[in-house]
């Protein structure tokens, strides 16, 4: 879909997965404005797992938001794939189609099984039945819950919803993953073993992903680079390049490296929140 | 399709536990079938015995034998399934109008914020009229046939149906909404594969509240219009004396409306098995 293949992975000029400038967001009234993104600019190359990092109000959510077209920029541009993704305030397809959003929660549709949650966009799509079911066995498999396509969402625990949640963004093979906080509402037991599993699936499909959270040690056990945005009024205050070596096991989370990352985080955190 | 790394299954033990499995026959679900009957045979042991005892004339208190009596003859009669034919016609007939406008309108309602606001006045002052009341006036505008039962089913079912269906399309999921907006669904596929879905255990409860005010309607109807139906024929017992009869045909009302009951929640069942009010 995307021109942009492989091969053109770390080259210089070459046209980012997704990019902003001066991007931002004004909510609320004119009485009580609310500046939740001042004018950002951002690249994101094809490929790179990124994670937005930052304490509650500094807009990342409201930037994953934008870029996954939920909600609409008060100004800048943001085009996904080289291709603009608003236009005359009408969202535009091609770029639309590019993104795959995984929420907080599964949002699973309860009346649904669970292939035909995960194959949901592509009945939108208007892809055949027997297709679809293809797709949806083909991708538990992939995110690890094959042997679960006829259940219900509540028959399942919360940690393989969210991995059901993780194939429904796939199934119509967008280049672009959006995650915001996806692993939040889990134990820590699950998260850790889940944000294992989002390394793995991530290695397997090599998607761009753009991922929230507040953890740090989230942050820096999954990403390529880290955003950290400060608020009032939300603004990127640090990028860090994580050069940890893949793929990394919870051993990892011993390794100085890892922890003198994790110590300049919370140092920063604790200075801008 | 992908190698599955040594890692993935240790990740896996850690989040696979599903829910308990329940224990396949526990006590709340046999015990109702043992106290019921049991419960229903004293009662009835009771009333027999009191009958007999305190020498009740039957003209009050018909014994629960003759009762029994009196309701199989009223099974074999011909005439009598004339008349609960015509309630069931009318129950049914007012009900199915009151869902289709309940819920139609319901949506409407639950849609647009302002129709909302500018109806909501005339739909609490109808909530709280005795609409019972409003029965003899249906039957002068209506006359003595069946339109003002139909009438009288319908009003009384159509509120539990709309004040529901307003709710079911209101409490629709914000993180459900985020996934057909982003995906870009059509307005059709929002409303086929969240809206209808997510409102449907709450048009079901109204449903469930508005197929016995239904029968309520209908009988009421028939009290005051008319010569054939249930109520009419409850009515012509009570001038009778047929106190037995009479007793007979409330039995007859109940089933119908355990029938109807039932007929909901398989309906209910059949729906909305995902849902958790399907398996109780």
């Amino acid at each position: 879909m995307s021109s942009a293949g492989p091969e053109a992975h770390g080259a210089g000029a070459i046209r980012p997965a997704i990019a902003m400038r001066a991007l931002e967001k004004w909510y609320g009234t004119r009485d009580a404005p609310v500046h939740a993104l001042s004018p950002t600019d951002l690249d994101i190359p094809e490929g790179e797992l990124l994670v937005l990092l930052g304490p509650s109000g500094c807009g990342k959510t409201t930037m994953l938001r934008m870029i996954g077209g939920l909600i609409e920029p008060t100004a800048g541009e943001l085009t996904i794939e080289g291709a603009p993704l608003w236009r005359g305030g009408a969202r535009q397809n091609q770029a639309l189609g590019q993104l795959g959003m995984v929420f907080q929660d599964a949002n699973l549709f309860p009346w649904l099984t669970i292939e035909d949650n995960i194959a949901l966009p592509l009945e939108f799509k208007g892809v055949g039945r027997a297709e679809r079911m293809a797709k949806a066995a083909e991708l538990t498999k992939l995110v690890g819950i094959a042997g679960f396509e006829k259940r219900w969402p509540k028959e399942l625990s919360g940690g393989m919803r969210q991995r059901a949640a993780i194939a429904r963004a796939l199934s119509y093979d967008p280049e672009i993953l959006l995650m915001d906080e996806p692993f939040g509402a889990l134990d820590a037991m699950t998260r850790d073993a889940m944000n294992l599993e989002l390394q793995r699936i991530w290695l397997a499909t090599r998607k761009t992903i753009v991922l929230v959270t507040h953890s740090i040690g989230e942050a820096v056990f999954l990403a390529d680079r880290i955003v950290m945005l400060s608020p009032r009024p939300g603004r990127i205050d640090t990028i860090v390049e994580v050069d940890l070596p893949r793929p990394r096991s919870p051993d990892t989370q011993g390794l100085p490296a890892f922890q003198a990352l994790v110590k300049r985080l919370r140092d920063r955190l604790a200075v801008i929140s | 399709m992908l190698e599955r790394s040594p890692l993935s299954a240790a990740a896996r033990q850690a989040d696979t536990q599903g829910p308990a499995e329940p224990v396949a026959w526990p006590r709340e679900r046999w015990l109702p079938w043992v106290t019921t009957p049991l419960l229903v045979a004293a009662l009835i042991g009771a009333w027999h015995v009191y009958v007999v005892a305190a020498k009740v004339s039957p003209f009050i208190l018909p014994s629960p034998g003759s009762v029994w009596t009196a309701w199989v003859e009223m099974l074999w009669s011909p005439r009598a399934w004339v008349h609960v034919r015509m309630t069931v016609y009318a129950t049914l007939l007012g009900f199915a109008w009151a869902l289709v406008i309940g819920v139609g309108l319901g949506v409407l309602i639950g849609r647009l914020r302002w129709l909302e606001v500018t109806l909501n006045p005339f739909i609490v002052a109808t909530q709280v009229i005795p609409k019972v009341a409003l029965v003899p006036l249906f039957v002068v505008w209506f006359g003595f046939g069946i339109t003002s039962k139909v009438i009288v089913a319908a009003v009384l079912a159509f509120f539990p149906i709309l004040t529901n269906t307003v709710l079911g399309v209101k409490s629709i999921d914000a993180g459900h909404r985020d996934v057909v907006t982003s995906l870009n669904a059509s307005r059709w596929q929002i409303f086929r594969r969240l809206e209808l879905p997510s409102a449907l255990p709450y048009i079901l409860t109204g449903m469930e509240v508005g197929i016995v005010l239904a029968i309520i309607g209908a009988i009421v109807g028939e009290y005051l219009g008319g010569s054939t139906g249930l109520g009419a024929l409850m009515i012509a017992k009570m001038n009778a004396y047929e106190t037995d009869a009479l007793f007979a045909v409330i039995l007859h009302m109940t089933l119908l409306g355990f029938l109807f009951y039932f007929a909901i929640g398989a309906l209910r069942r059949l729906l909305i098995p995902w849902h958790q009010s399907a398996s109780r």
